[in-house]
């Protein structure tokens, strides 16, 4: 009886402290998000200026109409849908940290894993910001909510876009909140309420990446998506777009410390770049084999991606940029002792970035539509409005990686507890 | 005035240093909100005061008779505000013992395009598109390759070594638009018209990018119509004029199929290629059609299913 009450009153006292501790650490995240050094300032302010050009101009082209976009009947989507695909890969790679940090418990990946976790939060922001972009009555969102719209499960791949997607995102934000809560207050992270959780991400990142595909690979009428590879295809370029960019992150975070963090991490993610680098280009390969050597109209859009069609040749430079970016990186990946020459590393991952970015974005969406599903070809490339908005969205995405990154590296570091918030070294 | 060693960068907690930087952050976070404020602007005119009425309006197949009544009455008034014209907008529900099929005789059509233009006058078409369901393709005789195809021609016709092929949405009976939509915006009737419901579509283009006819327009801006061309014989699912940013296709006419009458298309073609009808009509022309002609669909590798048919008379 006794025991009984005097766990009642500590779980009592518990969520007495977590009425306190909770909005003040909340409010320190505020304060640390909007305080910082002159550069801090110069780049939040960067971001939130290319934010409010593309606000202003999605608002632009909510009230005058998807007319301001160049996209047409033929190519019914562009820029949005590309960034979209792309951004799900991004935001799937951050688990390339994650399995190695819990299902192998290497150390020095677990040290950072939350650079992935929070990777995977901006991203996912990002998709959606992309997929509300691309919507022409964006007001009739609440239409896609279950119970209070109508939503057609299991039959659209949307839907069950929409549901892991989102699930991915309240997963992530879950896991670094708790984290980061339980080492603001100064206490031990009970496994039990992160390690499962923790467990379901791995399987859900695969998921989020696989569902995209399905997205497109199960239209019949276009057959440059209709192939069973191109899920493969997406998670092995996720996991070099990822990567590489956990890794920029990491190199800068270095930087910006002074200290050797995430050191462990970096050649670890090395290591897996140069696996999933050559995967990537061996299923490209494959592909690329059984459109060309069959050729017919199968092939037709494979054909206008590379070497134009009918004299149309919009995405050609764009491919072949894309060809030779992945390229250099696989070569530069490939370099002994990669993880201790930074300079080429970073450049390295900047030619995989932008190699996927095109052939998971405009390579992978335009074709779909060129030729049209009866055989026309109308080309596409994007408005200025097109791009403001883009640029737009991932500068916000950029935005909110930046400030969760600073918040965690102050908790992580014992800067930030909810005795006080120490001094800067 | 403590003005010695006021860097941005340096970290000394000076009070004076602190006060400052608070001012500032202030002055910063005041002036991103009013940029907020400017950049989100254009959003703010809302279009017309049915606006809260359609925002809250709910999906098609929900509405009770009331609610509907109330809503058609709405979509007219709406049309009298914004084009000055006075239409009815009414409600055409699907007969019983009945489903709608269509064939197009090649050998007949000789690419006059009369169908295209009565398309676009009776369903209330964008004039400044020039925004049509049908489109007619001129092939080269001896082959059936749609690479060859051309949509814009401009010259008589019929052109001699061509012949024509109009195409519009097929109803198929697996339609993998209807699949993919994410809110069931666009479903298929008891008739076995596919329809969409204008003002439950969210514009995500899905549809567009499954349909393998290219069956389905979105509307890119707000069709623009002058009063005295708007054909006032409206129907909810069918022909009323559609909002800005929602997707659109053929819907057989309902409005006037569903009255006992011929698809416009159909009334309009001078060369009698077009045959409509019911068919769960043994004695009907289109069954006679798919019992005796030499027939064909679209891409029927794809198992769609459509129901609409070409055939050949000759």
């Amino acid at each position: 009886m006794t025991k009984a009450t005097s766990t009642l009153e500590a779980s009592k006292a518990m969520s007495e402290s977590h009425r306190i501790g909770y909005p003040k650490f909340l409010f320190r995240s505020l304060s640390e998000a909007t305080d910082g050094s002159f550069s801090f300032y110069a780049w939040m302010t960067a971001l939130t200026a290319v934010a409010l050009v593309g606000l202003n101009a999605w608002a632009h082209q909510v009230a005058d109409g998807m007319i301001l976009t160049h996209m047409t009947d033929h190519v019914s989507w562009g820029l949005y849908i590309a960034n979209f695909t792309f951004g799900v890969g991004l935001a799937a790679g951050g688990v390339m940290m994650v399995i190695p940090a819990y299902l192998y418990r290497h150390k020095g990946m677990h040290d950072v894993v939350i650079v992935g976790e929070l990777l995977a939060i901006a991203a996912i922001i990002m998709c959606l910001l992309f997929v509300v972009a691309d919507l022409g009555r964006p007001d009739r969102f609440w239409h896609l909510i279950p119970v209070i719209g109508r939503f057609h499960f299991p039959i659209s791949m949307l839907t069950w876009d929409v549901l892991v997607l989102n699930g991915y995102l309240l997963l992530n934000l879950h896991i670094c909140g708790y984290l980061l809560y339980q080492r603001f207050l100064g206490r031990e992270p009970n496994r039990r309420w992160y390690v499962p959780f923790v467990l379901l991400s791995v399987v859900w990142a695969i998921s989020i990446h696989t569902v995209t595909a399905f997205l497109y690979s199960g239209l019949g009428g276009r057959p440059f998506w209709n192939s069973g590879l191109l899920a493969p295809r997406f998670l092995a370029s996720a996991f070099v777009s990822g990567p590489a960019f956990i890794i920029v992150t990491l190199l800068i975070l270095r930087r910006i410390t002074g200290s050797r963090v995430g050191e462990g991490a970096v050649s670890l993610l090395v290591k897996i770049v140069r696996v999933t680098v050559l995967v990537n280009l061996l299923m490209f390969v494959s592909e690329l084999f059984t459109e060309f050597y069959t050729g017919g109209a199968h092939a037709a859009s494979a054909e206008y991606l590379f070497f134009g069609l009918h004299g149309k040749t919009g995405l050609v430079p764009w491919t072949w940029t894309s060809v030779a970016l992945n390229l250099i990186s696989a070569a530069v990946f490939l370099c002994p002792r990669i993880d201790r020459r930074t300079r080429l590393l970073a450049f390295g991952c900047a030619c995989a970035f932008v190699g996927i970015w095109i052939e998971k974005g405009m390579g992978l969406i335009i074709p779909g539509f060129i030729p049209s599903t009866l055989h026309q070809i109308v080309e596409y490339s994007p408005s200025l409005l097109e791009w403001k908005v883009t640029a737009g969205i991932w500068a916000f995405a950029l935005l909110v990686y930046t400030v969760a990154l600073k918040i965690a590296a102050r908790v992580l570091s014992g800067e930030m507890t909810i005795g006080g918030t120490q001094a800067r070294a | 005035m403590n003005e010695t060693s006021d860097t941005p960068e340096a970290p000394v907690a000076a009070s004076a240093g602190l006060s400052r930087r608070t001012v500032l952050k202030g002055a910063g976070a005041t002036l991103g909100a009013a940029a907020f404020a400017v950049a989100a602007s254009p959003l703010l005119p809302t279009r017309e005061d049915h606006s809260f009425d359609e925002f809250i309006q709910n999906h098609y197949q929900e509405l009770t008779d009331e609610q509907l009544a109330k809503v058609l009455k709405r979509l007219e008034q709406e049309t009298l505000e914004e084009y000055g014209a006075e239409v009815t907008v009414r409600d055409h529900r699907p007969l019983a013992g009945v489903k709608f099929g269509y064939a197009i005789s090649l050998s007949r059509c000789n690419g006059n395009a009369k169908c295209v233009e009565a398309c676009h006058k009776e369903n209330n078409h964008d004039r400044a598109t020039n925004q049509s369901y049908i489109r007619v393709f001129e092939l080269p005789k001896g082959t059936t390759n749609m690479d060859e195809g051309r949509v814009m021609y401009d010259h008589a016709v019929p052109a001699p070594d061509k012949y024509y092929m109009p195409v519009q949405c097929l109803q198929c009976d697996n339609p993998p638009c209807v699949d993919v939509c994410p809110v069931e915006a666009t479903w298929k009737e008891k008739d076995g018209i596919v329809v969409v419901d204008y003002n439950w579509c969210i514009g995500c283009r899905y549809c567009e990018a499954a349909c393998p006819y290219h069956a389905r327009r979105f509307n890119w801006k707000k069709p623009e119509i002058p009063a005295d061309e708007i054909n006032p014989f409206q129907s909810y699912l069918s022909n009323r004029i559609r909002p800005q940013g929602v997707v659109e296709k053929c819907h057989f006419c309902l409005h006037r199929t569903r009255e006992g009458k011929a698809p416009a298309c159909m009334e309009a073609c001078p060369t009698g290629a077009r045959v409509f009808g019911n068919l769960l009509d043994p004695d009907s022309e289109i069954r006679f059609i798919l019992e005796n002609k030499r027939v064909f669909v679209l891409k029927e590798e794809l198992g769609t299913q459509p129901s609409l048919y070409y055939f050949f008379d000759a």
